[in-house]
């Protein structure tokens, strides 16, 4: 049952995500990021993280992408003042050593060979939380702090006058 | 239980992708979704590796990357509020008020 899964949202996470680099307008690449971001979630599903695939639903496709599509709404750049993108040596390029990197990594892969043990329920909401409470106390406290200091740092920046 | 090879090749391949956009975009909107994109390619590493070890420190990874990224999305979209009211433009190429 899982590679024929694994096939299908890691078949739709990756179109999803060529969909977002190559679409012209940030809305329909907004839209396509939430498709991405749902097939992670089924993918982490899969690997019995259940806890992260909730927290990957509600905090990315809930908060970061609905934030992206308001900021998208408000600044509501119009049609002919969207950046031209032409293709130039330089950006392509760019995009030949992304594809490099891919492959790189495939390489890598392949050399590694990790072995997988078959995990229990190492992702569970009681398992995560047990640990986050308890090993990563700190840790989990000062993630507080980052997001106290980026809504600080959001309101200072977005203000009136800077 | 599949091996995470496979899930691990699957986050290069999504990795890649976000580095493409990044480099070969110029709204800043889309740079921002390729960046939110690599750091999913990076959660789905640390998920894959973390459960086949059966250890739950994958998960804890995963968790700070998100918040991190929560972070990022927040700051970075509101950097860009400002710099649209300043300069009312999305094209990274025409904001290099910092390059001389």
């Amino acid at each position: 049952m899982e590679p024929a899964l694994f096939i299908v949202f890691g078949a739709i996470a990756v179109g999803g995500a060529i969909m977002v680099v190559t679409r012209r307008h940030p809305m329909a690449s907004a839209l396509y990021l939430i498709l991405t971001l749902f097939a992670v979630a089924g993918l982490f599903v899969l690997r019995q993280a259940h806890f992260l695939a909730a927290i990957q639903v509600i905090v990315y496709a809930g908060a970061v992408v609905v934030l992206f599509v308001f900021v998208i709404m408000l600044i509501n750049v119009p049609e002919d003042k969207l950046p031209v993108e032409r293709v130039t040596g330089m950006r392509f390029l760019g995009v030949v050593v992304a594809g490099l990197l891919i492959l790189e990594s495939a390489l890598i892969v392949r050399r590694s060979g990790m072995a997988g043990t078959p995990a229990a329920d190492s992702g569970s909401v009681e398992a995560v939380g047990r640990a986050l409470f308890t090993d990563y106390l700190l840790a989990f406290e000062l993630t507080s702090v980052l997001l106290l200091a980026a809504v600080i740092g959001a309101i200072a920046l977005a203000k009136k006058k800077i | 239980m599949m091996e995470p090879s496979a899930y691990l090749l699957l986050s290069g391949i999504l990795f890649g992708i976000g580095v493409a956009g990044v480099v070969a975009r110029k709204n800043v909107l889309i740079i921002l979704m390729s960046v939110e994109i690599m750091l999913n390619a990076v959660n789905v590493a640390f998920i894959a590796v973390g459960s086949s070890l059966g250890d739950v420190t994958g998960s804890i990874f995963a968790f700070m990357v998100m918040t991190v990224a929560a972070a990022e999305a927040a700051v970075g979209l509101a950097i860009l509020i400002a710099i649209y009211r300043l300069k009312e433009t999305i094209d990274i190429t025409e904001l290099s008020i910092l390059k001389w």
